[in-house]
């Protein structure tokens, strides 16, 4: 047996995970069966993906203001473009859409104020977005004050109409939820009782038949005489079903708090609200914004559903433009725009959800 | 000096508003009130205007003739049925969509999220794709897009896209073989319930001699011969009492064999995907939930990969998964309502809607249809909760 007393000259590593070689071999050519899947993969999206980009961009239509100049074999967005009004205001009268654009802006305004963490006065801002600014709308929307001409509710829809269902439903359906969390989590059977049929009622039953409920039914409900606007039973039956959902993800929060929270509290003397409002609730809430963004995002997807009891909202507006003589036969184009503008929305809130998320965890 | 208070008052000595057992009582109190006020007040509103409208309330007009036709039933109807039928037509309707839908969502999801867990990155991210494009997109303009925007623009029954000359894909759904049945075909059917019935004997003994001796049965694959060979095996004996109606073009029309009609076609198609979409996030959480501890644990005692997967992995995942599962099948019953929007005729169109229409019985049309809902939810929920019960992890 022979030995060397020499050391053997340093090789490199053999590591081989650097450089975009390497990364492909890591993600996608680690094995055989992953060579494969990523071809099959590869060829899939080449085939699939390819004919969706040469007809949206490629092949697709941009300008123009009728039919006929649609010549391309690919997607004709003038058909969009010539509606966009529509589906932006609905039928509202067009000499009165600047109020429709000033809410348009301060809500903007508004929401982009609150979230972005930097600007401050966060709590007189949050303060008039709930309070300030629904009545500001409000007069501004529906008129019939100040000089403004009055502009009856049926007259309006599309992206306007969605929007306004979504902050009501948004805006009304939260501190119901919280009430009836609290009112399921109480000592006092009753209020207990009341609130858990309540919360299991409108979980059980689907959304449809709860907007049928408020369009056929509560003007029955209502006293002889009373006239109820058709939009607004729309607005009360989507808040009683969504705060529903509500309570059940605060009560998750609820029952998230250490039960020594609270006693702390009491040891204090603070009353039951003050409990509630300092100590528990903030941090319940807190845990659980990402189940509140999730029943956000449900909330304005199911606006939509409106459009069965004759509400003129974002996908109704688009759905009628479908049957316009002029433009029969651009179903898919409608379709993709008006899925375009929702996913923009939902999305965005779920992607600032998970910011919020990770900025408020403070390492518990 | 220290000495003990006299100002703090003993319990019981405040004022009577201080007084947490009177606070909670007077609490109780005006909720009752306000309630019963309520109500009355409702019913007294609603007395007033059915009335004043000169509609009847009760249930009489079940037994009345509809005299409308349905385009898909389970079950015999005509335009001369009654109402009372045309409520167990839509519910058949919305139980046979959902039921679909829930096999092919579950399937979709599972698929999906297994994907997302994929070490192939590009596997990985078209997974992810699927889940953030589909479920940001609302349900009822997926059913409109599946529905208006892709089978309506299918070719006319002359130019079906046809496969193997026995499916038929047209502008009027999907038309296929519908299989013709003997009466000798109940043998079949026994035979499948036996097979059934004798597996879950074996499961329950193989778990039992496991139990008691640590030897375990090969039960699952002796049941998949059973189920599946004992029917065919029958089948044979008692002479194919089967036949197939085949699809055949007469005219402009097909003849024969089975349609299934686009509006389900579509209903379907836009639910499972939907769904799917949520199955999948549930089925990556419920996987990445199990702690990588376990699997390194099982492949320390050599066990092979199936097996950690089966008797490791997929019963902790499951804990986290099943609960979650059962509400997207529980939003998938209820979303099946808006097979409304597009007219399949499920119990919401049919009952809710035509029905209601014709005979202004809101009250309680509505309220039959609310209950049907909740009955099905309620009664799901049960189920799962004892099944969580049984599988939830018992700690010390």
């Amino acid at each position: 047996m022979s030995s060397s007393r020499d050391m053997i000259a340093a090789r490199p590593a053999p590591d081989q995970r650097h450089g975009v070689i390497g990364w492909l071999r890591i993600n996608l050519f680690s094995g055989p069966i992953n060579s494969v899947v990523t071809l099959v993969v590869l060829v899939l999206l080449v085939r699939l993906l390819w004919p969706v980009i040469d007809w949206a961009l490629i092949e697709a239509d941009w300008v123009g203001s009728t039919r006929q100049a649609c010549t391309g074999d690919g997607a004709c967005w003038v058909f969009i473009s010539v509606r966009l009004n529509q589906i932006v205001y609905g039928f509202y009268p067009e000499a009165m859409r600047w109020r429709v654009d000033i809410v348009f802006a301060l809500f903007a305004l508004l929401v982009a104020w609150l979230a972005i963490p930097r600007l401050p006065f966060k709590r007189f801002v949050g303060l008039f977005a709930l309070i300030g600014f629904p009545i500001v709308a409000w007069i501004l929307l529906l008129g019939g004050m100040f000089g403004l001409t009055p502009v009856p509710t049926r007259q309006w829809g599309g992206l306007m109409l969605t929007l306004t269902i979504a902050a009501v439903g948004i805006v009304g359906s939260l501190p119901i939820g919280v009430l009836l969390a609290l009112g399921r989590r109480s000592k006092m059977p009753l209020v207990r009782g009341v609130c858990v049929v309540f919360i299991e009622f409108w979980r059980g039953v689907p959304l449809i038949t709860v907007l049928f409920m408020a369009s056929v039914m509560l003007p029955l409900f209502a006293p002889a005489g009373a006239e109820f606007d058709k939009l607004l039973r729309a607005l009360i039956g989507i808040m009683l079903f969504w705060s529903a959902y509500m309570a059940e993800v605060v009560r998750s929060g609820l029952q998230a708090i250490p039960r020594g929270q609270g006693e702390a509290g009491a040891a204090l003397g603070l009353s039951y609200w003050q409990r509630m409002g300092l100590i528990i609730l903030p941090q319940a809430l807190k845990l659980v914004i990402p189940g509140i963004v999730n029943t956000f995002i449900a909330l304005f997807k199911d606006t939509s559903l409106v459009l069965i009891i004759g509400l003129f909202d974002l996908l109704a507006v688009i759905q009628s433009g479908l049957n316009d003589a002029d433009w029969l036969g651009f179903a898919i184009e409608g379709y993709v725009f008006a899925a375009l503008i929702y996913w923009v929305f939902c999305f965005s809130m779920s992607r600032y959800s998970q910011y919020i998320e990770r900025r408020l965890h403070t390492g518990h | 000096m220290l000495r003990p208070s006299t100002s703090i008052p003993r319990r019981g000595h405040g004022p009577l508003w201080r007084n947490p057992a009177v606070r909670a009582l007077a609490t109780q109190v005006i909720l009752l009130i306000a309630l019963v006020v309520v109500i009355g007040l409702l019913i007294h509103n609603t007395l007033i205007n059915l009335d004043a409208r000169g509609i009847n309330t009760g249930f009489d007009f079940l037994d009345r003739r509809a005299g409308f036709p349905i385009s898909q039933t389970l079950i015999q109807y005509t335009s001369d049925s009654t109402y009372g039928r045309t409520f167990v037509v839509g519910l058949l309707n919305t139980l046979l969509v959902s039921a679909l839908g829930i096999v092919a969502a579950t399937i979709i999801g599972f698929l999906v999220g297994i994907a997302r867990l994929s070490p192939n990155w590009l596997l990985a991210r078209l997974a992810a794709c699927y889940v953030e494009i589909f479920r940001n997109i609302p349900l009822l303009l997926q059913i409109l897009f599946w529905y208006f925007a892709v089978l309506r623009s299918l070719p006319s029954p002359r130019q079906s896209i046809s496969l193997f000359d026995a499916f038929f894909f047209n502008v009027r759904g999907l038309i296929m073989p519908a299989p013709d049945t003997q009466p000798a075909f109940v043998a079949v059917w026994g035979a499948l319930l036996a097979a059934i019935v004798a597996t879950v004997g074996l499961v329950v003994y193989g778990r039992r001699r496991q139990a008691a001796t640590g030897k375990a049965l090969p039960s699952g694959r002796i049941g998949m011969v059973l189920i599946i060979g004992l029917p065919i095996v029958v089948y044979f004996l008692a002479g194919r009492p089967l036949s197939w109606s085949m699809p055949e073009l007469g005219g402009f029309n097909f003849r024969g064999g089975m349609n299934v009609v686009p509006e389900l076609l579509a209903l379907w198609l836009a639910l499972s995907i939907y769904t799917a979409s949520f199955i999948a996030e549930i089925v990556r959480s419920g996987i990445q939930s199990v702690p990588g501890g376990q699997t390194e644990a099982a492949r320390s005692l050599s066990l092979p990969g199936g097996l950690t997967l089966r008797k490791i992995v997929l019963p902790q995942a499951m804990r986290v998964i099943i609960p979650q599962m059962t509400s997207q099948y529980l939003n998938l019953i209820k979303n099946s309502s808006l097979a409304t929007a597009i007219g399949y005729p499920d119990l919401v169109a049919v009952f809710a809607g035509t029905t209601l229409n014709q005979t202004g019985q809101s009250i309680e049309i509505i309220a039959m249809t609310m209950a049907v809902y909740l009955v099905i939810s309620l009664l799901i929920s049960l189920l799962m909760n004892i099944y969580n019960a049984r599988v939830a992890i018992r700690e010390r």
